[in-house]
């Protein structure tokens, strides 16, 4: 008999797939419901000010209009709606509790009806007046009141090493330049929803999210009762990206609607209302002061990062991470601050401030590059830093240098001339363009469950969730080789609070998190197995000891004699036929304090500008990345190119736009907020190291949600200098920024 | 309440009758006015779906050999018809640049041309000032959010422009838009059939009140052999225009014998260039010439604060498309 392959870095093809496909996968306003209600967000048309009056008498006189829910008649919640903690551990909600407006688009109220159709027509009758007050939407002039943040996500708002003044004056060549980026919103495929439904004082809720855990804590806290008594469930989400990282006040709105109207509420936001009430990513003033020696090495570094946020609460948009974190360079000043203004208040948005700060920063590096005529690429290894130059550990493992040399190699860097223009066809303007990706390692506490069942199957679960990313195929995976069952005879859930609880997915952390917990948690289980099958008389496997068994395709198999099997199935029957089970839970250990744990890449991109129109094209990108174990090559593929896809959308094409005299957005559809469509991208040539990282987990497996986003942005702004000459700082680059301004 | 009803027209005539009840729009694709009506832009009482009526869906010759493109046929299917891709290819690119593959399957011709401006605070009822939506409301893209917007024939009511593709290849073409309505059937050229915003830009064409689009012609063809659709966008597909040019050209040897150039993406209505052509008539066709007929055609531009870079563009564009109209150059866009 021969002993199974791993399943682990296989390209297996989506467990859920034929699911998704044949619209058999149930998203969270999808789940059929006795006695559903329909309910519709109603928001500000205001940007700051109160609420003067509401006349909802037309709305609740008609058909079917069960609640017209306003800060009038809403149920008060505990501690007025906000959360307790300070700094808060829940977002500040919109609860429909006091008359206050911060931002257009708030939610004000909510009108619930047995159809959607009325529920929609009734809120369009609702007729709200308001007082409107003086709002904050000039990011430039409320930067001079910017305020420095708390600890933002954790981590260190301002870092200072070595003497940044002394580094400057060290350094012969200097640049300084500031980046901007603008508002950006996540929009998913599917935008949120969430039903919910009450059983006495037990709440259910259908909610899509990326953190099942983490949002049956946010609402249970919110209204004031125990978690005990909430049940969040999420099996399949089209897309997060990080604004359903948090619970927005949509959740506990409909849930508080649903327990008014007594029976069960589904509310599903509109596009529209994808751009404020559910975070965005900040807009972005990025000043950067670089200066390095002739030949290269680096003196001194300043990363002062401005980024907005709302007028009730402190989100920032980390900027400085990367910058810390990167380059060798011994004297670095970093800092962040905060605008405020009457927006929502912004979120994760994938890769958060690592694609907006590596955009400043990968442009700075480029910047100097050419003036130092120097490579870009032999400037950066130049600066590599050997171990983590601000936590002075030793990385846990980086091959970032074997990621630059087969990037260079695949993309053919050694072909590109240095002068911006010099590589012309036609009226096309060809740019190279390179840059840095990075993202750190994170892992956080999970758990898991598996299961052997008597008719042979084996069910694995974690309280995980599923993003559209492949998480259900990747857990199948690692729980199939440790089980040693074929993937096909187990059955992965997750996306339900009741299961063992996971950490949101997030900051990239779910496969590093949930993959060790669902390896041991099926060992365990397989170890039970085996040593029933060892103690059954009626075993043929009956006294061998458990190292000279081993399972395969579900059976208990002797290593030296192959014909010596025993099936699972079997073994539990005669045991009684009940399942055996093992939950195991695990959490990183010690290795945080000793190494320095991030994953690389590198990105190496080629533009086409239009030399009369300055219209760009990407012809081709490469990417190589050095992300730990893969876990699945075909999914992890699937990562990256989304990744990448978004990195040509975050360049060229994505920009909310305001208007500050409404404080309101001007492009809040898919047919004016551009995200890049298929004839946007052209050859992309995505490769990893797939080295195990020895100090992460039991696996060493990193997570790849939100690499592939970082440098490409960079890359492409620095490809679009070489074509061009231009050098634009501000995102995103369109043609109007580098068309040249001469004669027609 | 906001009750709609709807009916399904059979002929014409029915449907002009069904019409002449106030509050009535005609449905086609709907591919645009259902998404306004979703947002409360518009507020119809009554539908007509004009999708079932007869003998509106088919493209024939006309007796002059020009062609005669029935309303209702769908855009992909007028793109893709045999005798416009051989005898009006300008037509068949400019329809192939608009929206999705999806969106030109559900639309139709005659709702096309009736397709209203993308400006951000027309299609947002929060923007309180529109004045084509709101007449007298005021024009908040004037001093707003105006990239997009018109650089040419614009008003200080509104400075929306027109999102259609194939409208600029239409007038190029001197395409001629038939209606029938209560007072019987006529005729509109398509440089008429849009109008400019001045002081009513609530207003977008010279349909009357109850006219129905039937067919537009299409004069004989003549500029089969040379001709180019250039759409220049923030993103390859699926985006509106930020400047696009039909240029259409007769040569004899290097030198025009006649020359056609339309403009979208810069005004309230497809923007015929007609200086521009009359300075490349009779002379040849060189880089000197051209770029004095591009800088004439926008000598009127009155840009606005985020859209100056069109007045260049709009000048750049027609370049390469008169010079790819007549074989010269290519390039990216």
């Amino acid at each position: 008999m021969i002993m199974n392959a791993p399943l682990i870095g296989q390209p297996m093809d989506r467990t859920d797939g034929v699911l998704k496909v044949t619209g058999e996968a149930r998203y969270a306003a999808e789940f059929p419901e006795a006695r559903l209600a329909h309910a519709v967000l109603v928001t500000s048309t205001i940007a700051s000010g109160s609420i003067a009056s509401i006349d909802a008498s037309r709305a609740q006189a008609l058909p079917g209009v069960l609640l017209v829910m306003t800060y009038q008649n809403a149920p008060r919640l505990p501690n007025g709606g906000r959360p307790p903690a300070t700094p808060s551990v829940g977002r500040h909600l919109s609860l429909l509790q006091d008359n206050q407006i911060h931002y257009s688009n708030e939610p004000v109220a909510v009108v619930v009806a047995d159809t959607l159709e009325h529920a929609t027509d009734a809120a369009r009758q609702l007729r709200i007046a308001y007082q409107s007050t003086p709002a904050v939407l000039d990011f430039t002039s409320a930067k001079a009141n910017a305020h420095a943040p708390i600890t933002p996500q954790g981590r260190q708002t301002d870092t200072q090493r070595g003497d940044f003044n002394a580094g400057l004056a060290d350094g012969a060549v200097r640049i300084e330049a500031v980046y901007t980026t603008p508002i950006e919103h996540h929009n998913p495929m599917e935008p949120h929803a969430t039903m919910a439904h009450w059983d006495g004082p037990q709440l259910t809720l259908y909610d899509s999210t990326q953190g099942v855990s983490g949002a049956r804590v946010a609402v249970a806290t919110t209204l004031g009762i125990s978690p005990d008594d909430v049940r969040v469930i999420s099996p399949f989400l089209g897309g997060g990206f990080g604004c359903k990282g948090s619970s927005w006040s949509h959740v506990a709105l409909c849930a508080m609607a649903s327990k008014q109207t007594g029976r069960p509420v589904r509310l599903a936001l509109t596009r529209p209302q994808m751009f404020g009430p559910v975070g965005a990513r900040p807009r972005t003033e990025q000043h950067f002061t670089l200066a390095a020696r002739h030949d290269g090495t680096l003196t001194a570094m300043r990363h002062d990062s401005f980024s907005n946020t709302s007028m009730f609460e402190d989100w920032t948009e980390t900027c400085c991470m990367v910058t810390r974190m990167l380059y060798a360079v011994p004297n670095q000043v970093t800092t962040h601050r905060l605008v405020q203004l009457n927006l929502g208040t912004p979120t994760f948005m994938r890769a958060p401030g690592e694609t907006t700060g590596s955009f400043a920063l990968e442009s700075a590096m480029d910047e100097l590059a050419a003036a130092l005529k120097m490579d870009p690429l032999a400037l950066r290894l130049k600066n590599y830093a050997e171990a983590d130059p601000q936590e002075n550990k030793p990385w846990s493992s980086k091959s970032l240098r074997q990621c630059y040399q087969i990037g260079a190699e695949k993309f053919g860097w050694s072909r590109r001339t240095p002068a911006p223009r010099s590589m012309r066809a036609g009226n096309t303007l060809i740019g190279m363009g390179m840059a840095t990706a990075t993202y750190p390692a994170n892992r956080s506490a999970a758990s898991a469950v598996a299961r052997i069942l008597p008719d042979g199957t084996a069910m694995v679960a974690s309280g995980t969730q599923d993003l559209g990313t492949g998480t259900y195929t990747v857990m199948t995976q690692v729980a199939a080789d440790a089980l040693g069952f074929a993937p096909e005879k187990i059955h992965f859930a997750l996306g339900d609070s009741t299961l063992p609880p996971a950490p949101g997915s997030g900051g990239s952390q779910s496969a590093a998190s949930v993959a060790p917990a669902v390896h041991d948690a099926s060992l365990q289980v397989r170890n039970q197995l085996i040593a029933l099958a060892l103690a059954d008389s009626a075993s043929p496997l009956h006294g061998m000891n458990a190292d000279e068994v081993s399972v395969d395709n579900g059976w208990v198999v002797s290593r030296s004699n192959p014909s010596l099997r025993d099936p699972a199935g079997a073994i539990l029957a005669r045991a009684g036929g009940h399942p055996i089970e093992a939950v195991v839970s695990v959490k990183p250990g010690g290795e945080r304090s000793t190494y320095s744990l991030h994953s690389f890449g590198a990105v190496f991109v080629e533009v086409h500008v239009d030399a009369d129109l300055g219209t760009i094209r990407v012809p081709r990108m490469v990417g190589v990345y050095d992300a730990g174990r893969i876990l699945n090559q075909k999914t992890a593929h699937s990562q990256m190119l989304g990744g990448m896809v978004w990195g040509v959308g975050a360049a060229f094409e994505e920009d909310t736009l305001l208007d500050p005299r409404y404080g309101r957005f001007v492009n809040a559809n898919l047919a004016e907020y551009h995200v890049p469509v298929n004839a946007d991208i052209g050859t992309l040539d995505i490769s990893f190291l797939d080295e195990p990282d020895p100090h992460i987990n039991s696996l060493g497996v990193r997570g790849i949600g939100e690499i592939g986003l970082t440098g490409v942005v960079a890359a492409l702004a620095n490809a679009v200098y070489h074509a061009t000459g231009v050098r634009v700082r501000d995102l995103p680059i369109t043609l109007d920024k580098v068309m040249t301004p001469s004669e027609v | 309440m906001d009750a709609i009803s709807y009916e399904r027209a059979g002929d014409v005539s029915s449907a002009l009758r069904a019409a002449q009840q106030p509050g009535t729009m005609f449905i086609g694709g709907g591919t645009n006015l259902l998404d306004l009506m979703k947002g409360g832009v518009e507020r119809p009482l009554r539908l007509v779906d004009i999708t079932h009526l007869r003998g509106l869906d088919t493209i024939g010759t006309l007796p002059d050999g020009g062609l005669r493109i029935g309303a209702l046929v769908r855009n992909s299917d007028t793109a893709n018809h045999a005798l416009v891709r051989a005898q009006y290819p300008l037509l068949s690119q400019a329809l192939l640049a608009g929206a999705s593959a999806q969106l030109r399957n559900m639309a139709t011709v005659g709702g096309n041309l009736m397709q209203r401006t993308r400006c951000g605070y027309f299609y947002d009822t929060a923007f309180t000032q529109c004045n084509k939506r709101q007449p007298g409301s005021g024009c908040a893209a004037l001093e707003g959010q105006n990239r997009m917007h018109a650089i040419l024939g614009a008003s200080s009511q509104c400075v929306a422009v027109n999102p259609s593709d194939m409208s600029v290849a239409l007038a190029a073409l001197d395409a001629v838009v038939r209606v029938n309505g209560p007072r019987g059937e006529r005729t509109i050229a398509l440089a008429e059939f849009h109008r400019l915003p001045a002081d009513r830009p609530d207003v977008d064409t010279t349909l009357q009140p109850g006219e129905l689009i039937t067919a537009v012609d299409l004069p004989p063809p003549l500029f089969s052999d040379h001709s180019h659709y250039l759409k220049v966008r923030d993103r390859a597909s699926y985006a509106f225009a930020l400047v696009s040019v039909a240029a259409a050209l007769q040569l004899d040897g290097t030198t025009v014998k006649s020359a056609r150039i339309a403009l979208g993406g810069v005004a309230h209505k497809p923007w015929r260039a007609s200086a521009a052509e009359q300075m490349l008539t009779g002379q040849p066709l060189t880089d000197a010439t051209l770029r004095e007929a591009a800088a004439a055609a926008l000598r009127d531009a009155r840009p606005l604060r985020d859209n100056r870079f069109k007045v260049q563009l709009a000048q750049r564009s027609i370049v390469r498309a008169v010079n790819q109209a007549a074989g010269r150059t290519g390039g990216i866009a």
